[in-house]
């Protein structure tokens, strides 16, 4: 269906319908027409197969069952939701269920990533060895196989009286993970935002620090005033508002716990499975971004002199983190896709819940673009960020 | 052992390349060279032996390896392999009628001894693999769906366990390959349009999770076809799971297309090439064989996808041991159970990769 040589030949114009026949741009709108026209065929085709399908079979189009009262619980919620809510705000409490299980499990997969991908270029034999076996073992087994696992698992702990008690801050029971948590306080919102703060505050100075320098020659070092000021700012508030230090401890309690905060066994199930499974291709791509500084940079710059600290800071991680930034994002990306299988282990994700709205209505075309689109948009919102982090982490040719 | 040293081996050795390094120095080098790493080579080596002793004690010495009865192997403190060797066959075959089992076994012979057959190069000959891939292929039906020959009739419904995964693999890479280059060559079209079909269908493919398009295929892709027309679950999924393959595959081979150079595609105009000469004969060879690790990379990772079947209820290996283990009797065995299944999903995904170095070897080499 195509068949144009990349290379553009000069053939002189055409003139007699044979030299049209056989000039290269006929030949490429022809092709390109008839490939457009099959595309749109089949899509019409297709489409008034569907139209015909959904009518004999008496299923409703359209989005308008979004806004129907649901008629099902749903196990776990970071909303208020009952089941006389909407089908959408169904989908939302599984979104945001996606979300919770996915931030978690990308926070997770990311530190034991960089120790096994740091453990792999280790000097030491040992170690070496023991992080490329793990590395091997869990990025080789399928992801779903690991998620049923580890939900064998948590099903098969002991009950809330025999939880194992992990070093009084929390209990692993059959019930999922208990954890001591801050009790909540107005001062908690307050400190998030000055954390916030804090790093905009931070990313200023060191920018001015760079201009500085770059100016007049000067390097004035930024890396202890931005740690007092993003450690310092939120501290500030605590004491402001009286530093509010209680925490809650959670205590078995007859059959279940009391105080702390409870993440279902489902919850820790999908996010061990998905993490674990990420974390060795995490460790992959650290362990490329390390070995992609060539040694001959660090010798270089150790022989001027350069501090072991600004070796780091301005040689090797800038070199490192350009290799490693943009897989490990896709990582990331791949990690909340593969939350999807919650549905598997029973937890109330978004195509978990997706699953059971079609189920229930019976519109799968309508729920399943639903599913498509919120994975769509992540994934093309990552991109975007990414090719802005790609293009200002490029190297400056002079 | 405690030849512990705060000193640098490397600072007093005469370089020599010939010389092999003594064992007192490579351990040395690589366990000991500093006080600190001799300290984490002990703290770890302690660790993995304890790690050691207890798989052997539990996998091995108190294991229970043969026994009809789940009582002895609650009785006992170590690993209960019985469970594999009672469940086996519904573990690995799944729904399949129990009596027929021995077709599968048949099937699955001469499925690997087509594979191992077709992956020696001096087999690579067309007019031997096409004609050989047609008899496997019609034998293995007729074994899978009997029908015929006085076997029973068995629907794609009741297939399950390893040979599914098995076809489920072998269909994905078949038909994805193909759907693969074309896509690929379809993105690196001088043709606008081609290039815009090929970019929208592959970056929205890889955009959603496998699962979506699973549905896709059970819930949907029956809605599209006429009335009347219907097109078995089996295939269905099959070409879902291969046609998801073939968008991430498709990148990879944009890749290899991308590393060759201009010169390539000037020399072949000069010759005056059509366009799918040039591709089949200059382009492809050369870009497939650059992007061969990345490719068996996806290849392996078809074969662990496989197992998303388990979502809408086909009976593969992992789904079929699944159901096995909801037998309240055995079903406190789970953790031997699924090493089993891990384990042949490492095995299968081990040998393909020890393949593929090979095949780059021979790249390396020129034999092939």
């Amino acid at each position: 269906m195509i068949d144009a040589t990349p290379a553009r030949g000069g053939r002189p114009s055409a003139r007699r319908p044979k030299d049209l026949l056989y000039s290269e741009g006929f030949r490429a709108a022809a092709y390109q027409i008839a490939l457009a026209a099959a595309v749109i065929f089949i899509g019409l085709f297709l489409y008034h197969n569907v139209v015909e399908n959904l009518q004999r079979q008496n299923i409703a189009t359209g989005f308008g069952f979004l806004k129907e009262v649901s008629q099902f619980e749903i196990g776990e919620a970071l909303i208020n939701y009952s089941a006389r809510d909407t089908y959408a705000r169904a989908l939302l409490v599984g979104l945001l269920n996606t979300l919770s299980v996915s931030a978690a499990g990308i926070v997770l997969a990311t530190i034991i990533g960089f120790s096994v991908g740091i453990a792999r270029v280790s000097n030491n034999w040992l170690l070496q060895r023991i992080a490329t076996g793990y590395v091997e073992i869990v990025r080789n087994v399928p992801v779903i196989l690991q998620v049923i696992f580890w939900a064998a698992v948590t099903r098969n702990l002991p009950a809330p009286r025999q939880a194992l008690d992990l070093w009084g801050l929390g209990f692993l029971s059959n019930r999922g993970l208990t954890f001591a948590t801050p009790v909540a306080d107005p001062a908690h919102g307050w400190m998030l935002l000055a954390l916030v703060a804090g790093i905009v505050l931070a990313a200023v100075g060191d920018r001015w620090a760079r201009r500085h320098r770059e100016a007049t020659g000067k390097h004035v070092d930024m890396l202890w005033p931005s740690v007092a000021v993003i450690i310092g700012l939120p501290l500030i508030v605590w004491l402001a508002f009286g530093a509010p230090h209680l925490i809650s401890f959670p205590e078995r309690k007859g059959f279940s716990f009391v105080g702390g905060y409870t993440i279902s066994p489902e919850f820790v199930a999908l996010m061990t499975g998905i993490s674990l499974y990420a974390s060795g291709f995490i460790a992959e791509i650290v362990r490329a971004g390390i070995e992609a500084t060539p040694r001959g940079q660090v010798e270089a710059a150790r022989s001027i002199a350069l501090r072991p600290r600004f070796i780091m800071r301005y040689v090797v991680l800038p070199q490192a983190l350009r290799v490693i930034v943009p897989p490990l994002t896709s990582q990331y990306v791949s990690l909340i896709k593969n939350s999807s299988i919650a549905v598997v282990v029973g937890y109330p994700d978004l195509v978990n819940i997706g699953n059971t709205v079609m189920n229930q209505t019976g519109q799968a075309v309508e729920a399943i673009a639903v599913m498509m689109t919120v994975y769509l948009i992540i994934s093309v919102v990552t991109s975007l960020l990414m090719n802005t982090y790609n293009r200002l982490v490029a190297i400056k040719e002079r | 052992m405690k030849a512990a040293s705060s000193q640098t081996p490397l600072a007093t050795a005469v370089y020599d390349p010939l010389a092999r390094m003594s064992a007192g120095d490579w351990l040395k080098r690589n366990l000991f060279s500093s006080v600190w790493q001799t300290l984490l080579t002990v703290i770890t080596a302690a660790v993995l032996l304890r790690f050691f002793w207890f798989v052997l004690d539990w996998g091995v010495i108190n294991a229970v390896w043969f026994t009809s009865d789940p009582e002895v192997c609650r009785a006992a403190t170590g690993a209960c392999w019985a469970v594999i060797v009672e469940k086996h066959r519904p573990m690995l075959f799944g729904l399949y009628p129990y009596d027929e089992h021995w077709r599968l076994v048949l099937m699955m012979a001469i499925y690997l001894g087509t594979v191992v057959f077709s992956l020696m190069p001096r087999n690579w000959n067309l007019r031997l693999l096409v004609p050989l891939w047609c008899v496997a292929a019609v034998s293995i039906g007729v074994l899978m769906f009997g029908g015929v020959l006085g076997l029973r009739y068995v629907p794609t419904s009741e297939w399950g366990g390893l040979p599914l995964t098995m076809l489920l693999f072998t269909g994905t890479v078949l038909f994805g390959m193909p759907v693969a280059v074309l896509l690929a060559l379809g993105r690196r079209a001088p043709l606008p349009v081609a290039r815009g079909v090929s970019v929208v269908f592959i970056e929205a493919l890889r955009g959603v999770p496998l699962i979506t398009i699973l549905f896709v295929a059970v819930n949907v892709f029956p809605l599209f076809l006429p009335a009347g027309v219907q097109v078995d679950k089996l295939l269905r999924i099959t070409i879902g799971i291969a046609i998801f393959f073939a968008c991430y595959q498709a990148e990879v081979i944009r890749g290899g297309l991308q590393a060759i150079p201009r010169g390539q595609y000037e020399a072949a105009a000069s010759l005056s090439l059509t366009y799918w000469q040039t591709t089949t004969r200059i382009i492809l060879p050369q870009a497939l064989r650059i992007c061969l690790p990345a490719i068996t990379n996806h290849i392996i990772a078809a074969m662990k996808n496989t197992s998303f079947v388990i979502i809408i209820g086909l009976f593969d290996i992992l789904t079929a041991t699944t159901a096995v283990m909801q037998d309240p009797l055995w079903r406190k065995f789970y953790v031997e159970a699924y090493l089993f299944v891990a384990a042949v999903y490492l095995f299968f995904g081990y040998a393909l990769s020890l393949y593929a170095r090979k095949v780059e070897k021979w790249i390396a080499s020129g034999r092939v």
